[in-house]
């Protein structure tokens, strides 16, 4: 497969400035948490995570950012909504969340990154394409993860779709269109 | 009534029937859909993880083009993902005028411009609050006596805006589908996660979510669902998610489409995941009634 732009198209430029636009925006964000643990008691995906997080929130507040960083904690967060809907204190914590999950990506730890991998495949098919390809983006996130046998986890859903006609090509109508947004972006991200 | 209309990628592609049956069952209920030329992907719930500019502008790039080729409609979204992501465009931009400014400022390279006009529904919004359940109950030809029905309303849609209904119980599904004869089962799994990517990140994860969901769900015959992430994590993992019997999943404009008398081609039934037999044999024996009312005059 021939690609015309890097891989992670995103990351580069990001470390640059991470350290300023990161861990500082992010402590603004939870600066009010009065350590009630709503959001904890709130979260499906809680039970899960190895720091709590109330006490990832208090953990970033104390500048412990190497120790959140390498938690499981944000990557788990699936954007439901219910702590930042219930915080008491009206904090945006699952864009709290996300941006926790843009910072450990420009980072340099491995496993951070190759957590990162699955929304930069994701994104950059949507650069490629336009609209995004659903086969085209499992295929090629599969071969970034270098994991032979994660195909095969998903190989009895790959089934169930192409016998329904779901595994196909899109139209490619709409194929380069968001190369210059994207290109644009990513000159304003790196010069901010 | 007339709307802007953005399918989204998943439409055109997994979820097929979603996007059939949605213009089939809005169509027969009078509205008319002007699908936005030319949009491309809103960046689903993989452009806020890579860049925060880019989770905006993908949208506003959306909102921009129906502003431009379908002024002064409301934009129509089928998705909650995608919902979400252009109704965060114009909720920002209200309170933030420099960040309407750098969106504008990459929009500018295609000539584009948001002006923040677009006012972005979700279609749960437009069925239940412009259309409403009685010219629902007036559309439909098949009663839909004796089946329960499982809202499932997911998470997008309800939070964190709270625009049409309530982000913790919420009800908006239940006139339209007591609209069409049926029972609406009383479970509070209905604004509970389905794991969205987690199901690609991390699967164990996004099936202990399902579980629940489908456990909750076991008095019921069908689930119905308004997004194509939660109807995909719902249907197609029942097996690795749990031991009891598979439970139906279908997109609520199927369901709605089912009884204004629409065949299973056509709301493309074949294409879902999971619908079980003991849902065909209770579907067919509705229709059947429903034929046999509007052949048989009834006296008085």
């Amino acid at each position: 497969m021939n690609k015309t732009t890097p891989l992670i198209s995103f990351t580069p430029r990001a470390r640059q400035h991470a350290g300023g636009e990161g861990l500082a925006a992010i402590q603004r964000m939870v600066h009010a948490c009065m350590q009630c643990g709503t959001c904890t008691a709130s979260c499906p995906n809680a039970f899960a995570m190895d720091l709590a997080p109330r006490q990832m929130w208090r953990m970033l507040l104390f500048g412990l950012a190497q120790e959140v960083l390498e938690s499981r904690t944000f990557w788990l967060c699936s954007s439901c909504y219910t702590c930042t809907l219930r915080c008491p204190r009206g904090l945006p914590l699952t864009d709290a969340m996300a941006a926790l999950k843009r910072l450990a990506a420009a980072g340099t730890d491995s496993a951070n990154r190759k957590k990162a991998l699955f929304y930069q495949e994701f994104m950059h098919n949507v650069e490629m394409n336009g609209r995004v390809q659903e086969m085209g983006f499992m295929c090629s996130y599969f071969l970034a993860m270098h994991d032979p046998l994660l195909p095969l986890e998903y190989t009895p859903l790959g089934l169930k779709l192409l016998g329904k006609g779901k595994l196909r090509l899109g139209g490619d109508a709409q194929r380069g269109r968001l190369g210059p947004l994207f290109a644009k972006v990513r000159s304003m991200e790196g010069a901010s | 009534m007339k709307y802007a209309y953005y399918p989204g990628c998943s439409l055109e592609a997994s979820a097929e029937e979603y996007d059939v049956s949605c213009r089939e069952v809005l169509q027969r209920l009078g509205v008319e859909l002007a699908e936005i030329p030319d949009w491309t992907c809103c960046g689903a719930s993989a452009a806020e993880p890579v860049s925060r500019l880019l989770t905006l502008a993908l949208p506003a790039r959306n909102l921009a083009l129906a502003e431009r080729e379908a002024a002064g409609l409301d934009m129509l979204v089928p998705c909650s993902a995608c919902y979400l992501n252009h109704l965060r465009v114009t909720r920002e931009c209200a309170q933030d005028r420099s960040l309407s400014g750098r969106i504008n400022e990459v929009l500018g390279t295609e000539g584009l411009g948001y002006a923040g006009k677009v006012r972005v529904r979700h279609l749960l919004d437009v069925l239940a609050a412009d259309i409403g359940p009685e010219a629902v109950a007036a559309a439909a030809t098949r009663r839909l006596e004796g089946l329960t029905v499982a809202p499932y309303y997911g998470c997008q849609a309800l939070r964190p805006y709270v625009l049409f209904d309530d982000p913790e119980h919420p009800r908006s599904m239940t006139p339209l589908i007591t609209a069409l004869g049926a029972t609406v089962l009383d479970w509070d799994m209905g604004g509970r996660c389905c794991g969205a990517s987690l199901m690609a990140t991390r699967k164990d994860v996004a099936l202990s979510s399902v579980a629940a969901i489908l456990d909750a769900a076991e008095g019921a015959d069908v689930i119905v669902t308004v997004c194509p992430m939660c109807q995909m994590n719902l249907e197609a993992y029942q097996k690795q998610a749990r031991q009891g019997s598979p439970v139906s999943v279908l997109y609520l404009t199927q369901l709605l489409g089912l009884a204004f008398g629409l065949s299973d081609g056509q709301v493309l039934l074949g294409k879902n995941l999971a619908v079980t037999d003991a849902l065909k044999s209770k579907l067919r024996a509705c229709a059947a009634a429903g034929n046999a009312m509007q052949t048989t005059p009834t006296g008085g």
